[in-house]
């Protein structure tokens, strides 16, 4: 079976870490940065599991503010 | 595999709308308004129709909704989107007009321009968006708010005997001869998502078609007007919102 592997490119600056992308996620590759925040003031979301993520671009469909990139390639 | 390697411009499967511009949305995290705003950012661009198609933004959460579709937009007194609507799709047929309006606008102070807009049967998309609260002004009970659920306005919970029962207007919308399409839909999950969106794309077919009035409900979200967090405020819609204003098409023709 082909294996797929994705990836997720956050746009931090306009992420205000609603977290619907971290729920949405079913292979638990999100999170919301603990530490870090944006010039907003907002803790944005990072890739914690990279190597889960399949490229189903679950999060990208429901985030309010258009700030996830999904890329997806077949191994 | 390295990150970097897929990282490519030729894997891209998923990304911001094209007609969807970098001004920051000023929408309160976990927003539904923003997932819908792409939506028909989306829909437009793949239908080609970016040059022709003319939104009317309403008065309410939405209002700055020109700031963030790279389309024309025309903003219209609180209510009063789907007359505005009517009378541009009037003297201009060849263009594809919408109206994107709130519970606040459309079904308290737009009630009646809502109903004879869709009773004359104009060729219009009206894109109702349904949180149960007039979320800008700061939480307050609007007509659809559910049976004790409670806002700003009845700290108690809403009581029928006072202010009467949740207004389900798609029902009412449904019953009249000149709408084609009334549907019922959320965005709070992907797969609600990509539903939502063939819903919205055959609206603004039938508008092209010249089928009639078509009305798109959103049941959504008013996270910072319910007091919860935007994860828990989907499943409180899931919970309650559904059962009184279940989701599919109420009408089809």
């Amino acid at each position: 079976m082909a294996k797929i592997k994705g990836a997720v490119v956050v746009n931090e600056e306009r992420c205000k870490g609603c977290e619907l992308c971290v729920v949405a996620c079913p292979s638990d590759v999100l999170a919301l940065n603990g530490k870090d925040v944006n010039n907003k003031g907002y803790h944005f979301v990072y890739m914690k599991n990279p190597d889960n993520c399949i490229g189903c671009a679950s999060c990208g469909y429901v985030c309010p503010d258009g700030c996830i990139a999904v890329y997806k390639v077949k191994l | 595999m390295d990150i970097n390697e897929i990282i490519k411009p030729e894997n891209l499967v998923y990304d911001k709308p094209r007609l969807m511009n970098d001004n920051p949305m000023h929408y309160c995290p976990g927003c539904s308004h923003g997932v819908i705003h792409k939506l028909i950012a989306e829909v437009i661009d793949e239908m080609g129709m970016e040059e022709k198609t003319i939104g009317i933004a309403p008065v309410g959460c939405a209002v700055f909704a020109y700031n963030y579709i790279d389309i024309d937009w025309e903003e219209a007194a609180h209510g009063r989107a789907p007359a505005i609507a009517t009378a541009i799709k009037r003297l201009n047929p060849e263009k594809m007009v919408f109206t994107y309006q709130g519970d606040g606008d459309l079904a308290a102070i737009g009630t009646a321009e809502t109903i004879h807009a869709c009773n004359r049967g104009e060729n219009i998309v009206i894109v109702f968006v349904n949180n149960a609260i007039y979320g800008m002004t700061g939480g307050q009970m609007a007509p659809t708010t559910l049976e004790g659920m409670v806002t700003a306005t009845c700290p108690y919970g809403r009581d029928v005997e006072l202010n009467g029962y949740p207004l389900k207007i798609s029902n009412l919308v449904a019953q009249l001869d000149g709408t084609c399409y009334v549907t019922r839909q959320s965005v709070h999950t992907a797969a609600a998502v990509k539903k939502a969106k063939k819903a919205l794309r055959q609206a603004f077919e039938n508008s092209m078609n010249k089928k009639g009035a078509s009305l798109v409900e959103f049941v959504s979200t008013c996270n910072s007007g319910w007091k919860m967090s935007p994860d828990a405020a989907n499943k409180w819609m899931e919970e309650h919102m559904f059962a009184k204003y279940p989701l599919g098409d109420l009408k089809n023709v």
